[in-house]
């Protein structure tokens, strides 16, 4: 990043061996040949270019609106399962063992088919201003991923909370700060502290469990690309792109984090 | 509508074993479950060591290009790796065949589970086992080939059973995964437990009872692996110190 030239310089010729060179060209050779010699007539659809960016836009707003939910939660199911009471802390450890313990796609589909076919047979449900959003699939495909994050991150916080050393802890109760105050000044932002180097590769995770909500409806990029596959019967090059589309994603996520790495402060207590 | 169905029949009369109750299919679904999910790991573990070393020890081309499906396999999502592997791998394996002259095969989907799965463990294990084998102290592996072993008999003697107690958390998380991902093979239709318990559960319209079963299955097998690997890393770690913190 703020590497001096002459370093960038060398790790560039590092980086570019003979070797190197010739898998490039072949890799340059692969990617051209799939372009020029596969089927990507559908791409140029208006219809389906609007769906697939739409499908984008869907996949990178489920990924980040559950990532923030979750982390929000995992914050008191980490400090209950650290430092809580025992009623607290044992509901927060057995959330997190069941949300660990079964597939996200159990957990999704519990969800949206217990839940979506609960939810009708009660009367004040349906007649409630809620029933609209209710009726919908990605609430049930929100939720579902946010708290696989919360259960997953929790356990993640409570490492960090109790990474976090004793001595400061103490220093504050010393100082006479409330408990609370103490949390909210040195306690949760040193555990948070601890978490971030994790949360850039908890996004990336985060990101490629979003096809699953896929199978339940809602319209991300993978069930767009499903789609386009059945319209057209093509079978490989929607895959390809879907593939492609991740990549590109994961990149990102990594780019950003990358750079939010950079900006911020080293010091660790 | 859900709610009278589900009155209608008790959870137990739903789960029970025999054709009229679902507890037969869901069972049937598990065993599934872990056959994909125990040659999966194998497999994965298979790719793993031998990518590992490929990784620390191989030429500048082979570390590239199991650098390049690391990358890819750890950055797409794995429903996605699933269904272009499902359709490529057999349409590949046909290619090749008809070319030789041979009859177009269809590969059992159990197969196609496995390979498919054990791919995408593959490069998980693969990352954890160089882990383990870097955190082996050097002087070990410079004592072996001072006293002029082989590099495979170093490998199979020093540093496999070395790297085995680094490597037993990160591969119990593994195995752990191995078993839910096992779930995303439903999505293309293969009937294992996730599978069973979604047609039990469309078929009675009970809901609840099915997928609460199906998790609690899960949820026991993971219990279990983390008992049963827990005490590996026991057997693993004997006669290391115990390090204090």
């Amino acid at each position: 990043m703020g590497a001096p030239r002459a370093e960038g310089h060398e790790q560039m010729t590092d980086f570019l061996k003979p070797h190197r060179i010739v898998m490039i060209a072949i890799a340059v050779a692969l990617v051209l040949a799939c372009i020029f010699l596969l089927n990507w007539s559908w791409l140029e659809n208006p219809k389906y270019q609007t769906l697939i960016l739409q499908g984008i836009w869907r996949t990178i707003w489920i990924t980040i609106v559950t990532m923030v939910i979750g982390m929000l939660l995992a914050i008191p199911i980490g400090l209950a399962q650290a430092a809580g009471p025992w009623y607290l802390a044992v509901p927060a450890r057995v959330f997190c063992t069941v949300i660990r313990g079964t597939p996200l796609l159990m957990q999704l589909w519990l969800l949206y088919y217990g839940l979506g076919s609960l939810f009708p047979s009660i009367p004040w449900i349906r007649e409630s201003d809620l029933w609209p959003l209710l009726r919908q699939a990605w609430p049930y495909a929100v939720v579902a991923l946010s708290l696989s994050v919360a259960g997953y991150e929790g356990e993640v916080m409570r490492g960090a909370f109790k990474g976090v050393p004793h001595g400061q802890l103490e220093a504050a109760r010393a100082m006479g700060m409330p408990r609370f105050t103490a949390l909210r000044r040195i306690w949760l932002p040193q555990a948070i502290h601890r978490v971030l180097p994790t949360i850039g590769g908890e996004t990336v995770l985060q990101l490629k469990a979003t096809p699953l909500v896929s199978t339940i409806t809602v319209m991300e990029i993978y069930a767009v690309v499903g789609r386009i596959r059945q319209d057209t019967f093509i079978i490989y090059e929607p895959l390809l792109f879907l593939a492609a589309v991740y990549m590109c994603l994961t990149g990102l996520i990594v780019l950003l984090y990358r750079w939010f790495e950079g900006r911020m402060p080293k010091r660790v207590a | 509508m859900m709610p009278l169905a589900a009155m209608a029949a008790s959870p137990f009369e739903l789960l029970a074993l025999s054709p009229p109750g679902w507890g037969g299919t869901l069972l049937l679904g598990l065993a599934n479950t872990m056959v994909i999910a125990v040659g999966a790991y194998a497999l994965g573990l298979a790719i793993g060591i031998m990518g590992a070393f490929g990784k620390l020890y191989g030429g500048p081309i082979t570390r590239d290009l199991l650098a390049v499906y690391t990358t890819i396999v750890r950055a797409v999502p794995e429903l996605v790796l699933i269904l272009i592997l499902f359709y490529a791998v057999p349409g590949l394996i046909n290619e090749i065949l008809i070319g030789l002259g041979h009859e177009r095969i269809v590969l059992p989907p159990l197969i196609t589970g496995i390979a498919v799965l054990g791919v995408v463990q593959g490069a998980y294990s693969t990352e954890v086992l160089r882990g383990a084998i870097q955190a082996v102290p050097h002087g070990q592996i410079e004592a072996a080939r001072a006293m002029g072993m082989t590099p495979m008999l170093t490998a199979r003697r020093i540093t496999l059973p070395l790297m085995t107690s680094n490597a037993i958390p990160g591969l119990a998380n593994l195995w752990l995964n191995a078993t839910k991902d096992t779930a995303l093979l439903a999505v293309i239709g293969f009937s294992e437990l996730t599978k069973a318990t979604y047609q039990a559960a469309a078929t009675t319209k009970a809901f609840f009872t099915f997928y609460l079963a199906a998790m609690a299955l899960y949820l026991a097998i993971s219990l279990l692996s983390t008992v049963l690997f827990g005490r590996i890393e026991k057997w693993a770690r004997r006669g290391q110190r115990v390090m204090s913190r």
